[in-house]
């Protein structure tokens, strides 16, 4: 049987754009069908807006890689269209154990919030995740979504050129060219439009490799997170051990920076490896193996003129925390609403200052994470790892060390705390809810609150009037009225309100809180809008 | 926010026996052992402190040419 990273998904089928006297002229040109190109492709379809995907192979992701996604990323998705499925195919998992040396030190529960229609983490292959992705494609293709992926088209160069891209795309057979009014590259680490355009990473350089094995077993190893510092199996590296769905278990050994990563891919370097890592006795077929090597650093800016750079092209962090695809996922969740307002006219193509200011802090947020989970699983120095090593031995007996022990901080969203299109926070409301923030969800009658937001802008007032449309500078903003009389959780008054007896929203397209105050203020809510699409200082 | 200050006073009663209890804890060691048993006694401190800007204080503190 072949695995569904075997089969072409979008296969090359010539296109009319190859027999076109001049380039073709598309909206938006996607460069990359993995998990962040296909995410922000199906969010410009769903807008409306014309959408070409390119990608320079026809299958969906070849081996797991990407495998663990978050809560916020799950929502996102849902709001695409395609978040249930990831569900219900994934392996939910709360419970950790951290191992040291020989022994287990301890074990943590994620122990998820309630009231959150998504669970905190779901491990999934990232071939299924692209395919359920493809599959929506051809669900709004077949709606009428102006939105086509071509396969095994790969981008040969890209020229910036003020008002559009043109770019060089070679096929099976032959070349052509193409021009697009934007063009968002999502083709992965090694980014060759980045590097095509000469744009260069900054930050803290380190370099580290590690063997991921997917192996598929009969065994009795939990639904857990397994984390080994300095097994006997692994000397002074690191290890994880995790579940995903159809029997296949993820194996990822750290190897250190200086080694033959050939030498080390070898069914004969690798299987006697895993026996010394699962027991003799363990029977495992290995369905895929790679060598991972990962640099934490971003680019300086994510966008050139009408070239804008999202997921792992933009920036790279350590594998630890789950912060790749993650974060990725909310760069286009960033972006795509606001290069719709541009599109449109309802906005200035400064409103993308903002995407660069969001996402590099969301970007260095990560870094920063990963860097330090990196320095705690790899010490630097003898004093590093005396320490480190202090931390975990203390973990054992202790549970004051444990938080101390940094075997990945897992993704959480990021709170764009500063950002420009924020208006100033005037509810003495939840920490958590303050502008900048992703909305919390909670349950809300027979569903949610975040699919009650959708994808445009929405004024959320709890037990405050307001109007139930508000038109500015070319924006609907569309009120949600909800009222602590029917929160029969005290959900609605715990994350929203506080202490507060009343509240007003201005929520984002992307469900990030733009402002809120204790009641509706018509002058106020209007410069927050104009605010929110960069119109007002 | 702490308004605490870093206290840089003789504070403990008994100074000398505290002082022999520390050596001893530390006798028969390797240097390798006697490493980890400060690393673990650091921590231990350090989380019965637990305050953020008294810990920074002490750190400032305890960093070479820190002579005044």
């Amino acid at each position: 049987m072949n695995k569904i990273f075997e089969i072409p998904l979008y296969a090359y089928a010539r296109s009319a754009d190859q027999d076109a006297a001049t380039p073709a002229r598309h909206r938006v040109v996607v460069v990359g069908a993995g998990p962040i190109g296909l995410g922000a492709a199906i969010d410009l379809a769903q807008q409306g807006i014309e959408v070409l995907v390119l990608d320079d192979n026809d299958k969906v992701s070849f081996g797991s890689r990407a495998v663990c996604y978050a809560k916020r990323p799950l929502e996102i998705l849902d709001r695409l269209g395609c978040g249930k499925p990831m569900v219900d195919k994934g392996v939910e998992w709360n419970i950790g154990k951290v191992f040291f040396d020989e022994r287990q030190v301890y074990q943590f529960d994620l122990l998820p919030e309630d009231g959150h229609e998504f669970p905190a983490f779901i491990n999934l292959q990232q071939y299924y995740f692209e395919e359920y992705m493809v599959n929506r494609v051809r669900e709004l293709q077949q709606a009428g979504a102006p939105i086509e992926i071509r396969g095994r088209n790969r981008v040969l160069k890209v020229e910036e050129k003020g008002d559009h891209a043109a770019i060089l795309v070679d096929t099976p057979e032959g070349q052509y060219g193409l021009e697009a009014d934007w063009l968002i590259a999502c083709d992965g680490a090694t980014s060759p439009i980045r590097a095509m355009m000469g744009l260069d990473f900054v930050g803290r350089v380190f370099e580290d490799n590690f063997l991921i094995a997917d192996v598929v077993m009969e065994a009795e190893f939990p639904t857990e997170r397994w984390f080994w510092f300095d097994p006997p199996f692994n000397r002074g590296q690191s290890a994880l051990l995790h579940k995903q769905p159809d029997g296949v278990w993820r194996i990822d050994l750290q190897l250190g920076w200086d080694i033959d990563k050939e030498e080390e891919k070898k069914p004969e370097n690798v299987i006697p490896r895993l026996k010394a890592m699962l027991g003799d006795e363990v029977e495992f077929e290995l369905e895929w193996v790679s060598i991972y090597t990962f640099q934490c650093r971003r680019m300086e800016t994510f966008r050139k003129g009408r070239v804008l750079f999202a997921g792992d092209a933009a920036h790279q962090v350590s594998p630890f925390g789950a912060r790749g695809a993650n974060s990725g996922l909310q760069d286009t969740d960033n972006l795509v609403w606001k290069l719709k307002l541009i599109l449109d006219g309802t906005a200035d193509e400064a409103l993308l200052d903002s995407y660069d200011f969001e996402r590099i802090h969301g970007a260095d947020e990560n870094i920063l994470n990963s860097s330090r989970s990196t320095d705690f699983i790899t010490p630097k120095s003898e004093i590093s790892r005396v320490l480190r090593d202090a931390v975990l031995d203390l973990s054992e007996q202790y549970e004051f060390a444990r938080p101390l022990v940094n075997s990945g901080r897992l993704s959480v969203p990021c709170t764009y705390d500063g950002s420009p299109l924020n208006s100033a926070d005037a509810l003495d409301g939840p920490a958590r809810s303050r502008p900048g923030s992703p909305c919390p969800d909670l349950p809300l009658g027979d569903g949610y609150l975040l699919p009650r937001l959708g994808d445009r802008f929405t004024l959320l007032t709890i037990n405050a009037e307001a109007p139930d449309e508000i038109e500015e500078s070319g924006i609907t903003v569309t009120r949600l009225a909800l009222s602590t009389a029917d929160d029969p959780t005290g959900m609605l008054q715990a994350r929203y309100l506080g202490d507060a007896p009343s509240g007003v929203y201005l929520i984002r397209p992307d469900q990030h809180v733009a402002a809120r105050r204790p009641a509706y203020d018509d002058t106020q809510i209007r410069a927050a809008i104009r605010r929110a699409i960069g119109k007002e200082q | 926010m702490s308004d605490q200050t870093l206290t840089l006073t003789p504070n403990i009663p008994g100074a000398d026996d505290f002082y022999a209890e520390l050596l001893a804890a530390h006798e028969g060691l390797d240097k390798a052992a006697s490493d980890a048993l400060n690393a673990r006694l650091v921590l231990i401190l350090a989380n019965h402190i637990g305050d953020r800007a008294i810990l920074s204080q002490a750190l400032a503190a305890a960093a070479p040419n820190q002579k005044d």
